[in-house]
């Protein structure tokens, strides 16, 4: 599904990323986990190019997304993004959030559109708050909202940057929940993360990544149960839960 | 003892002439300040469009758009808008004279030669300070709207109209209450054009009634009718500033 090929990034003559490789395959929960600094959110951020690599390749869905030819709003459109600060726009209600792009973009009828997004936010327990704007919600209601926005949008990829991180510890778990469920559903999503509860129960695969570079990656047991490397090792045991 | 009346008498008939008002009547409505009014909404509708614009070429991507809005507001905003009007207003019907015939007049007939040099001045002005104000509001949007925006596909023009463009307005709505009060005031710096009757906008219409009868009622009088407008637009910019503050959605 995603294939990453000697992805850099550098931001002046800071190197945040230095020739990474990943590939992610349909279906499949992969789990970045690092510490503060290592280049998480950039990496994530490459794949939809929000942020634009210094070089290397990005293949998604068969579109190679680094190519100048390449539509971008159209590869933007199969991948969802879901970010640390909610990002709902706030002269919207939770309805409108979540209808805005397709009928903007994939140009769905409202009735079409609202029908689907009504569907998006019972998904995510949220149909009664349909008239509410951002203003009125909580946190967990609001990061929930902004997965069933990019979910109205129907991706291939779900992408989350730490998608719980400013959320207060009694919202996390609805929030978490949430992405549970669309794992279980074969969604496939790369997930920025501090919840190793999370990374062990859902994820197929965990990374760990450190100085712009992936130490090492493996399944949740063998990553968080057993690391080989000194670095991981170092980085679980600060942040042993 | 015996003055103090007799200086209010001579105030009251140098600044507040009884017959010089009523003969100013009904005039000081009908022409002056419908005149001010159509002047500063003409202005301020041009200059809100052009300020648009300008405010989207000073943040685009393009070295030359931004390097061109720019110079362009610093150059209007560093210049005395007297001396923008009369350039503007005054040179270039002449520069343009043999070309069209009357420059003015030439696309919009009667209504042009009579408003539109000094309408159009006026605009730019007003575009230069609103640009500002208006770029000031689209940067003041979180940089993760137009993320979330262009993350959900949409192009940077779309996210721009849907979901930045929105949210700044409600941001700048308060300084452009003050432009607006602003550029109400400013009309009167067309009377330097010198419109003829029928175009003339308050300060001018005052002007000709002082200057025929030596006394200052009259300008007292366009004092008045400046303020009759700019008072509540005022009071409602700190109204605007106050509920702003509240943090109202
Ligand atoms: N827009 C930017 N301009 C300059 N430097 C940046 C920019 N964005 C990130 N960086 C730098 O890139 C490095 C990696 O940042 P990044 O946000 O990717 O780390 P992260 O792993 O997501 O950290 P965290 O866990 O704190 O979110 C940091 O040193 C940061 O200062
Ligand atoms: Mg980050």
């Amino acid at each position: 599904m995603i294939t990453i090929r000697a992805l850099s990034k550098s931001f002046g003559d800071n190197e945040v990323l230095r020739s990474i490789d990943l590939d992610v395959a349909e279906r499949e929960v992969v789990c970045i986990i690092g510490p503060s600094g290592s280049g998480k959110s950039t990496f994530l951020r490459c794949v939809n190019r929000l942020e634009e690599p210094t070089s290397g390749s990005i293949t998604v869905d068969g579109v190679e997304v680094c190519n100048s030819k390449c539509n971008l709003d159209a590869v933007r459109t199969s991948m969802g993004m879901v970010f640390q600060q909610f990002n709902l726009f706030p002269h919207k209600t939770a309805l409108g959030n979540v209808t805005l792009a397709p009928i903007s973009v994939l140009k769905l009828d409202r009735a079409e559109a609202e029908r689907r997004g009504r569907e998006m936010l019972e998904r995510v327990g949220l149909a009664h708050k349909a008239d509410m704007h951002p203003s009125q919600l909580s946190g967990g209601q609001q990061q929930r909202v902004a997965i069933a926005r990019a979910l109205a949008m129907q991706p291939k990829v779900m992408l989350f940057d730490e998608a719980t991180s400013a959320l207060d510890p009694e919202l996390v778990g609805e929030v978490l929940q949430v992405m549970r469920d669309l794992a279980g559903s074969g969604m496939t999503m790369m997930v920025v993360t501090h919840e190793m509860g999370f990374a062990r129960d859902v994820a197929d695969r965990v990374v760990f990544m450190d100085g712009g570079v992936i130490v090492e990656q493996g399944t949740p047991e063998a990553i968080l149960g057993n690391p080989q490397q000194e670095r991981t090792k170092a980085f679980l045991s600060r942040t042993r839960t | 003892m015996m003055a103090a009346p007799m200086i209010l008498a001579g105030v009251g008939d140098e600044f507040f002439n009884g017959r010089i008002l009523r003969e100013m009547l009904p005039g000081i409505v009908t022409e002056a300040m419908r005149n001010t009014v159509v002047y500063t909404v003409f202005a301020f509708s041009a200059g809100i469009v052009l300020g648009l614009l300008l405010a989207l070429a000073r943040i685009s991507r393009r070295w030359w758009l931004r390097t061109f809005a720019a110079t362009f507001i610093d150059t209007i905003r560093g210049l005395p808008a007297l001396l923008v009007i009369v350039i503007i207003g005054y040179g270039f019907p002449i520069a343009y004279k043999g070309v069209t015939g009357n420059f003015w007049r030439w696309p919009f007939g009667s209504f042009g030669s009579k408003y539109l040099p000094g309408c159009f001045s006026l605009s730019l002005v007003a575009a230069a300070y609103m640009a500002e104000s208006i770029r000031a509001g689209i940067e003041a949007v979180p940089r993760g709207q137009m993320e979330a925006a262009r993350s959900l596909g949409m192009t940077q023009g779309k996210a721009m109209r849907k979901v930045i463009l929105p949210q700044a307005f409600r941001i700048i709505i308060p300084p452009l209450t003050n432009e607006l009060a602003a550029l109400f005031k400013d009309t009167s710096l067309i009377a330097v054009l010198g419109v003829g009757v029928g175009g003339r906008e308050i300060l001018q219409y005052a002007r000709t009634f002082s200057n025929a009868t030596g006394k200052t009622t009259p300008l007292v009088a366009g004092g008045i009718a400046y303020l009759v407008i700019t008072i509540p637009l005022l009071q409602l910019v700190s109204y605007l500033d106050r509920r702003a503050k509240r943090g109202t959605r």
